[in-house]
């Protein structure tokens, strides 16, 4: 983390109201845009990001130096195409990034820690919601996301269906499945049986939870992959050893498998952009996510502000090998769509990097996102 | 509108012809959209796919299409009754594990359906088997029977006494050989393929 680097950011002129009962005040949601806004304000395009994403979408991280998450999709002339778009990626509250966090200065002038409310992705979506509001965005041309960002672009479509015509919902889910709740929790405790957690008051210690934090994203890697990918990057190869002596078997417990030390090396650098109190709150989100339940039980109901084509146009898109977020995930938000006679279109995707071929080099999820954007 | 239709097979011709503009139409097994492509440009119709091959689907939602990756057999359940006044299956009742069921569902889901198949009857394949006592490959059905996808082959007698015992009303039939229309008569030994529009008892 770099709290020294500002973010650019907008402050809500109100509180935000929560799921939880309370609302948040000073709210501030850092963003990123690319493109124009048009005259009329309808091309505007909404990326939510996933879990550990952030707003720098389509341009050089300020804190790692490394290019936009989604730079191969995002930019002029690409698929979301910044010649024709006018492109805004924020930062979710909770996060760590600009937009206020459990990070971030409570009132008292000291960081929130384990004070922070539990957010939910409605939260999170109101907060992009303020976001437009601020900006005198009345209408979305289309919201798109992947993983958790898929699962803001379902809530924005099914909570505020006058404010989107097109949403595009890659490798997610309409609600978490225990499965995915057991990773989640794995990670939580591993954040907090480290002993620098201090219950999630570690702001301006020497020491904040790293290892339990790069555990967290360790397990949670290993769920982003698939098997095949991890087999064909990997195998069961082993690492070079620092005496020279290639692929022989310490013995012991340093990272010997090649595997071993992408893991490691994955899970520690994440510790230095990610807050592990963020972690905490926004994997909690994620699990709390249930679009049926948020609508009485019925996930067609979710999408009653949708029926019979009166609302935006949806595509959902899986990938075959994912699975974390399986494709029958996606087919039931398809068929509760079906249901209310939306619009929708569904595809499922070969690609063979798991739950993260949304992020990667899968040509054909660059035809299906322009095609369904611009058609 | 005229430059569309030279890339499209007689059978969807005759169903861009019949279907009237601005209407909602379920294309069951649309492949490549191209039927779908062709009633939204041509006559605005709100056009809707299901397709079993992802390749496919691809290319129909790169062109701003909205088809949802299924097999026909069980995700027509999920539409809800009279949710279109057209569904379509070209070519595909062959390919169906229950064509009876489908063609209820598709006059359960929409309020017509066109319904097209090759005719098992045509006296090519008649000759074919009778003949050389194989099953024909021919440029209709152009696979081997241990590949194709054609797993209830019917005719277009059986076709008529299916729908006369499922209580189903047909509305028009066209007949095609050669990839040209050709009249009624004798249509069972003539006819390559045929397209049928039926609707339900109840309307």
């Amino acid at each position: 983390m770099s709290p020294a680097y500002v973010h650019q950011a907008l402050t809500l002129p109100g509180p935000l109201p929560l799921d939880n009962g309370q609302a948040l005040e000073d709210v501030q949601i850092a963003y990123e845009t690319y493109g124009n806004l048009a005259a009329d304000k309808g091309n505007a395009i909404l990326i939510c990001h996933a879990l550990t994403g952030d707003q720098y979408v389509a341009s050089t991280h300020p804190v790692t130096a490394k290019p936009g998450w989604w730079e191969r999709m995002v930019g002029p002339g690409k698929p979301i195409d910044t010649d024709r778009y006018h492109v805004i990626c924020a930062n979710v509250i909770g996060s760590c990034i600009g937009s206020t966090g459990p990070s971030s200065n409570h009132a008292d002038g000291t960081p929130y820690g384990m004070r922070f409310p539990v957010i939910t992705i409605r939260d999170m979506v109101r907060a992009q919601v303020a976001l437009l509001d601020a900006m005198g965005i009345a209408r979305l041309h289309s919201v798109v996301g992947g993983s958790m960002g898929g699962m803001q672009a379902l809530s924005l479509a099914a909570n505020f269906p006058d404010r989107v015509e097109r949403v595009l919902a890659i490798a997610t889910t309409s609600r978490h499945s225990a499965q995915n709740i057991a990773f989640h929790e794995l990670g939580r405790q591993a954040i907090m049986a480290d002993p620098h957690w201090r219950g999630g008051d570690y702001y301006g210690e020497q020491n904040a939870p790293d290892s339990g934090l790069a555990v967290a994203r360790m397990a949670a890697h290993i769920t982003y992959l698939s098997e095949e990918g991890l087999t064909e990057k990997f195998g069961r190869r082993l690492q070079d050893r620092p005496d020279g002596q290639v692929g022989e078997r310490a013995f012991g417990f340093d990272a010997e498998f090649q595997v071993e030390s992408y893991l490691r090396y994955q899970g520690s650098g994440f510790t230095r952009r990610f807050d592990a109190n963020s972690y905490l709150y926004i994997t909690r989100a994620m699990d709390y996510f249930d679009l049926a339940e948020e609508h009485g039980g019925m996930l067609a109901d979710a999408f009653a502000g949708h029926a019979r084509g009166k609302g935006a146009r949806f595509c959902l898109v899986s990938f075959d090998t994912d699975w974390l977020y399986p494709t029958a995930d996606s087919r039931h938000v398809v068929h509760a769509l079906n249901a209310v006679g939306a619009p929708v279109s569904f595809v499922e995707l070969s690609a063979p990097y798991g739950h993260d071929s949304f992020l990667l080099d899968v040509p054909a999820l660059d035809r299906v996102v322009k095609g369904f954007l611009d058609g | 509108m005229a430059d569309l239709r030279p890339d499209l097979r007689p059978d969807l011709l005759a169903i861009l012809d019949r279907i009237e503009p601005g209407t909602r139409a379920l294309d069951v097994g649309c492949g490549d959209g191209v039927l779908m492509a062709a009633l939204r440009d041509a006559k605005q119709v709100d056009a809707r796919g299901i397709e079993i091959d992802g390749a496919c689907v691809e290319r129909c939602v790169a062109q701003g299409l909205s088809v949802v990756q299924g097999d026909a057999d069980h995700d027509l359940t999920f539409y809800p009754d009279g949710a279109f006044d057209y569904a379509i299956l070209s070519q595909t009742l062959q390919t169906a594990a229950r064509p009876d069921h489908m063609l209820a569902e598709l006059l359960r889901v929409g309020r017509r359906a066109f319904v097209s198949f090759p005719n098992f009857a045509y006296w090519r394949m008649r000759w074919a088997l009778a003949s050389r006592g194989r099953m024909p490959v021919t440029r209709h059905l152009p696979v081997t029977w241990f590949e194709t996808q054609n797993i209830h082959h019917v005719t277009v007698k059986d076709f008529e006494e299916l729908a006369g015992s499922l209580g189903i009303t047909i509305e028009n039939r066209w007949f095609f050989t050669r990839e040209r229309e050709i009249a009624g008569g004798g249509a069972n030994w003539r006819a390559e393929y045929a397209l049928f529009e039926v609707s339900g008892t109840t309307g």
